[in-house]
């Protein structure tokens, strides 16, 4: 019989209850995540800018050979005034413009067509991965021999640097568009033309324009460097003969314009990523 | 529309997946397949819906194609195969872009299929924007926009939660008494086979063979009712035997390899 219906049975007293102690739970959660800091990277840009005014001023860097951020920012200004910033960006901006569009359409064609035919893959693979690792601005003395000292020497060159990555990005895309949308379409009765151009072509559209990003600061790279070896005008032999006359606030001023030419190519892919991929 | 299935073997290089299966899929029939993990269930779909070549056999329809079908066998996917750059009334327009319709019957199937779904307020909607159950019903959508004549369903519910599967069956109950549409409805899931199937093809373990083929008696309206529980209970223990033993028979190989 249990204790409770026994009345012989000694009254059991419960247990005293110990209050909880009021300690509170440590917060163990923060960290590891982004946060946005917004004024960051101006505040990191001016305190920059800030300590290299200073250093120069108090003639702990040589202005000859680093002159202080207002220096370049005269020059700069001077740039502008005389039309040598306009005149240097221009021929500069057509050959990135001309090469990278070259580059970019027969890299697209060929990357197509290695990524949806197996032929065109074995054959295209081991020569891509023959040539994509050639230092392109090697090839520029070859180019002036084939082409001339003049613009379409320096447009192969950039398309030619442009191609490779291009045809990898491209390809690599398509193997990344989901497989079972195809299945899909195909259990659907959709024509091959219209499975390319309703699913592959905008399954591969992020892999494409990531490389874009990659192709267009190649495309930057090798206009320096072709301008260096051959050109007139363009920033990079702006630079180059800012460099051979010591007057390095101009050419500080140069490769504040191309830092300045990057961002905006930058962004106006990021402007192009984010108009095509909402959907992400 | 019947379906024929005779003989069919299926290997992936030196593996056997499936192993003679002969199964008929009368008109208007719902046959669910069940077995154990890479038995062979989804390939068996695959084949039926013309997707996967076979290694030997053959599978076959037979019958009149009814009118306005525009894609006699239609498939509807576990992972819903939505185009995520699409929004939902583009998703289901996808299907029906490379058939010669008026603009107004095109439109008259889109907007049907998403009104009969509960889409409509949603049509302009991108896939992301949508719960899993919402995106499965664009995949029916769709696949009702082409007034399939057959239904290949992979295991359209196994990637939702309880509560929106049990919506969606009374979505598909309701599609199938309406149109009668003849399914082949893959599962892994008995109270699905129970609640759906005229019938259900128990396959063996790897290589997929027909253990058995099991017919539920309790027509489908009255299985939700009391009086239906005590049959449906002992189709359940007789499929869940057959299940388990081959479930388990398949681990302990899965353990030896």
């Amino acid at each position: 019989m249990p204790d409770s219906l026994n009345p012989t049975a000694a009254p059991v007293t419960p247990a005293p209850v110990t209050p909880a102690i009021g300690q509170p739970v440590r917060f163990r959660g923060g960290g590891f995540t982004v946060k946005r800091h917004p004024w960051a990277a101006l505040a990191a840009f001016a305190l920059l800018i800030a300590v290299w005014e200073g250093a120069s001023r108090l003639g702990l860097a040589s202005p000859l050979f680093l002159p202080p951020p207002s220096a370049v920012g005269r020059a700069l200004a001077g740039m502008v005034s005389d039309g040598s910033l306009w005149l240097n960006l221009k021929a500069s901006l057509a050959r990135i413009a001309v090469g990278w569009v070259l580059g970019t359409l027969g890299g697209m064609l060929v990357g197509f067509a290695m990524g949806i035919f197996s032929t065109a893959r074995a054959v295209g693979v081991p020569l891509v991965s023959a040539f994509f690792p050639i230092p392109k601005i090697a090839l520029l003395p070859l180019f002036i021999l084939w082409f001339g000292i003049g613009e379409p020497s320096k447009f192969a060159t950039i398309g030619f640097g442009v191609f490779f990555p291009t045809v990898i990005a491209t390809y690599s895309a398509i193997d990344q568009v989901p497989r079972n949308l195809i299945r899909m379409a195909q259990s659907f009765g959709l024509p091959w033309r219209s499975i390319l151009r309703s699913i592959v072509l905008p399954g591969a559209l992020p892999g494409i324009l990531a490389g874009f990003r990659i192709t267009a600061s190649i495309a930057l790279i090798l206009v320096v460097a072709a301008e260096m070896i051959g050109a007139e005008y363009g920033i990079g032999a702006f630079v180059l003969m800012a460099g051979n006359l010591m007057q390095t606030d101009t050419l500080l001023a140069g490769v504040l314009v191309l830092s300045l030419l990057g961002l905006a190519i930058g962004t106006v892919l990021s402007q192009l990523e984010r108009r095509l991929l909402n959907w992400r | 529309m019947r379906l024929l299935v005779s003989d069919l073997t299926h290997r992936y290089d030196d593996l056997t997946v499936l192993d003679g299966i002969d199964l008929t899929l009368a008109e208007g029939e719902i046959l669910a397949v069940i077995g154990p993990s890479g038995c062979g269930k989804s390939t068996l779909l695959g084949i039926a819906g013309g997707i996967v070549a076979p290694t030997s056999g053959s599978v076959r329809v037979e019958g009149e194609v009814p009118d306005g079908c525009l894609n006699p066998i239609t498939f509807i996917f576990q992972d819903f195969a939505l185009l995520p750059w699409r929004n939902v009334e583009d998703n289901v327009a996808l299907v029906l872009e490379h058939h010669p319709l008026s603009s107004a019957e095109r439109q008259e199937r889109i907007d049907s299929g998403l009104r009969r779904m509960g889409l409509w307020e949603f049509r302009k909607a991108l896939p992301k924007q949508l719960s899993g159950g919402m995106r499965q019903r664009v995949g029916i959508a769709r696949a009702l926009a082409v007034r399939p004549a057959m239904l290949l369903l992979d295991e359209p519910l196994s990637a939702l939660d309880a509560q929106t599967r049990e919506l969606l069956m009374d979505d598909f109950l309701e599609l199938w008494r309406r149109e009668k549409t003849t399914a082949l409805y893959v599962t892994h899931n008995l109270d699905e086979a129970l609640r759906l199937a005229d019938r259900v093809c128990v396959l063996s373990r790897r290589p997929g063979r027909i253990r058995e083929l099991v017919t539920i008696e309790e027509p489908r309206e009255r299985r939700q009712e009391p009086s239906a529980q005590a049959h449906l209970a002992e189709v359940r223990d007789r499929l869940w035997h057959l299940m388990k033993a081959e479930a388990q028979m398949a681990d302990r190989e899965i353990a030896r390899a």
